[in-house]
């Protein structure tokens, strides 16, 4: 558990969060075959909010927020994102999808595509941009996560830094409105978690509603304005960062965070 | 003056010594014999073993060529000229190289073929090559209802009217697509079939009748030599991997009759010898189709062919895919790419690639394979070769000629292999 200090100032002043709900998750369920990973999830995101999700391995961290995009189904209960409730219906999961960034543990870009056709293959298939425009919002985001001259290179060429900095960049082209990362530091060196930080930190502060499944506490401690704590598929406890890292109340979440925290 | 400095310590160089050349072992040619000829005992053993050898095998076949009569009407006459000695009698490719390629076609006709086979260059061209103009895309599309025409001739107005079945397909496609892109998707092939099956017959004859345009038919008993097998494999290769890629899908399909369809298709199709497909075609179809019925040998043989290396290829293609991490998947759906969508610009480009060599193989494989229609009465290269030894003239005659049919499909299976070969690297993008 490598932990960047953060060291920059935070402008908060964007930093809003609203009355507004962006994602509400009622009673939810999930079963893989008969093992019960996620029990009685509920859950309510405002607008502007930044979550961050920790727990041991196996809490049900991942699935939870896989859910909120469908990459996982659930079994039980109610999943509303901006609005659209998350049923079986195609039409319902493309529009949340195309909502709803993601960002993965492992980047997951297209390895047969350039950085810039991996930023701008959804815009132009999905939201039907013509390519030029499409590129312009590419090259203003990866300005935005700074390499925009690594834009012509094959991911392959790119260090795993670089590469999740894509990644977000790539998440951003499409407009979302929520963005989710999935341990998005976890798979890098400890050089290279602090330039994906600042892109989180960043784009934080223009106040995008972020969930994320990260055991970068200092950024937790930072940017967050909540923090949810799981364990075995459950919401343990969830607090605003200040007094969950300081004043814990369960067991359970004493016990992680000396575990996380202690060396 | 240099030599002062071995015993002082303090030492300048007065004079820069100029650049010297390097050992003779240690350069140009004798170092490279020295490295990877002669490195050690058993290396120069094995390169003394390997030279012999070479040149035995030179003095045994050189004579073979050197000796070699290109001038003879037939066998006997090559004897004569020969004397005695060894030597290789190619007269019998120069007298009957007509047949090897063309087979029994009539001679009048053989521009036909010819013309065929370019306009196939031309037409494979866009496919094969990214920098080939992209308007060459219309010609390809149009192409195999040209060759076709070309080989079989007769009417124009067949392959006409059954090219027209995909716009009929596409029409009806467009149709029912806002009912559900399923049910237009099953419209859409249905009406083609239909099409096909119905009124792709009685339009065209009604339309020769009306208007004749066309070129003397020839039937399929006529077809023979190279032209039979490349006709089989360009349409088996060029089919089978379409098909393979759908049956592909379908096998990782989650709706279990698609997946049911494509798991007993592929198996049964690869569990049963090819040959066997090729009889069912030639003999037992017959007693399936209503009667009267003439349903052409060599389509028949090329939908077997087809069937077979489809089933071969989906499995090579399930490979690729499986070869791709669960990740990519995610990451396409992330996004909102639907199905199609994702399979198209993410999951296929990637899965093709990485099962190029295994497509190729399967490619190889088909094109090879083609010589087993000489079992049912096909005349194909092999079965030339035999026609042509039932002449009293060739009577005997084995190596030239298979050397010569081994020859070209050498050259047509090495292309082959190039070509995947360049692809490769031109699609490397991963860095490893």
């Amino acid at each position: 558990m490598s932990e960047a200090a953060i060291e920059r100032q935070i402008d908060r002043s964007q930093m809003q969060v609203t009355d507004e709900v962006a994602i509400q998750i009622s009673d939810m369920n999930k079963w893989y075959g008969t093992f019960h990973v996620l029990r009685d999830i509920n859950m309510t995101v405002n607008r502007g909010e930044r979550i961050v999700i920790c727990g041991p391995s196996g809490s049900g961290k991942s699935t939870l927020i896989r859910c909120i995009n469908r990459l996982e189904e659930h079994q039980a209960g109610k999943i509303v994102v901006d609005g659209t409730e998350l049923t079986s219906d195609l039409k319902n999961i493309d529009k949340v999808r195309s909502e709803v960034g993601m960002v993965f543990q492992h980047f997951n870009l297209f390895p047969h595509l350039t950085i810039l056709e991996n930023c701008t293959l959804a815009p132009i298939w999905v939201r039907k941009t013509p390519k030029k425009e499409a590129e312009e919002v590419a090259m203003h985001y990866l300005r935005k996560v700074k390499i925009p001259e690594q834009a012509l290179k094959y991911p392959g060429q790119l260090s795993g830094g670089q590469q999740q900095r894509v990644a977000i960049a790539r998440s951003l082209c499409m407009k979302p409105r929520i963005m989710l990362f999935d341990e998005p530091t976890s798979a890098l060196d400890p050089e290279m978690i602090k330039e994906v930080l600042d892109t989180m930190i960043e784009l934080a502060e223009e106040g995008m509603t972020m969930l994320c499944v990260t055991h970068e506490m200092g950024f937790a401690q930072a940017v967050a304005n909540r923090v949810i704590f799981m364990d075995q598929g459950q919401i343990v406890e969830q607090n605003e960062p200040k007094e969950f890292f300081n004043n814990p109340k369960s067991d359970r979440t004493k016990l992680f965070l000396s575990q996380i925290l202690g060396h | 003056m240099s030599d002062t400095h071995s015993n002082t310590v303090a030492y300048v160089r007065d004079s820069m010594l100029p650049e010297a050349t390097p050992p003779l072992t240690e350069v140009g040619a004798i170092r490279w014999l020295r490295e990877n000829l002669f490195s050690g005992v058993l290396n120069i053993i094995l390169t003394v073993l390997g030279i012999s050898s070479v040149i035995w095998i030179v003095l045994h076949i050189g004579p073979w060529f050197l000796n070699a009569v290109w001038n003879a009407e037939s066998l006997a006459e090559c004897r004569q000229i020969l004397d005695g000695a060894t030597g290789a009698c190619f007269g019998v490719i120069k007298d009957r190289w007509h047949q090897l390629i063309f087979g029994f076609y009539p001679p009048s006709a053989y521009w036909r073929p010819t013309l065929a086979f370019v306009l196939m260059l031309v037409a494979l061209a866009p496919i094969l090559f990214a920098g080939a103009p992209r308007k060459l895309f219309w010609f390809s599309a149009i192409y195999p209802a040209l060759a076709f025409w070309l080989l079989w001739g007769g009417t124009i107005w067949f392959p006409i009217i059954a090219m027209a079945g995909f716009a009929v397909g596409y029409l009806a496609y467009r149709v029912t697509l806002p009912l559900s892109t399923l049910a237009a998707t099953i419209v859409g092939v249905l009406a083609t079939i239909l099409w096909w099956l119905y009124l792709t017959g009685p339009i065209s004859n009604m339309l020769s009748g009306a208007l004749p345009i066309g070129i003397m038919p020839i039937r399929s008993d006529s077809f023979g030599g190279f032209m039979v097998s490349t006709v089989i494999g360009v349409t088996g290769i060029a089919l089978s991997l379409p098909i393979g890629i759908v049956l592909a899908l379908g096998r990782q399909s989650d709706m279990f009759l698609i997946k049911t369809v494509s798991v007993g298709f592929i198996e049964f199709i690869r569990g049963v010898p090819l040959i066997t497909l090729l009889f069912t075609a030639s003999l037992l179809l017959n007693y399936f189709l209503p009667p009267g019925t003439n349903f052409d040998i060599i389509l028949r043989v090329i939908i077997m062919v087809t069937l077979f290396a489809s089933a071969y290829m989906a499995e090579v293609i399930r490979g690729g895919l499986a070869a791709l991490p669960r990740g990519q998947y995610e990451a396409a759906d992330a996004l909102g790419l639907d199905y199609w969508k994702a399979q198209r610009l993410i999951i296929m480009p990637q899965a093709l690639k990485i099962s190029i060599p295994g497509i190729v193989n399967t490619f190889i494989g088909l094109f090879k394979d083609t010589t087993l229609v000489v079992f049912i009465g096909i005349l194909d290269p092999i079965g030339l070769s035999n026609a042509i030894r039932a002449d009293s003239d060739w009577n005997g005659i084995y190596w030239e000629l298979f050397g010569f049919i081994g020859l070209c499909f050498f050259i047509f299976c090495f292309g082959m292999s190039r070509y995947s070969q360049y692809l490769e690297r031109k699609l490397k993008t991963d860095h490893r």
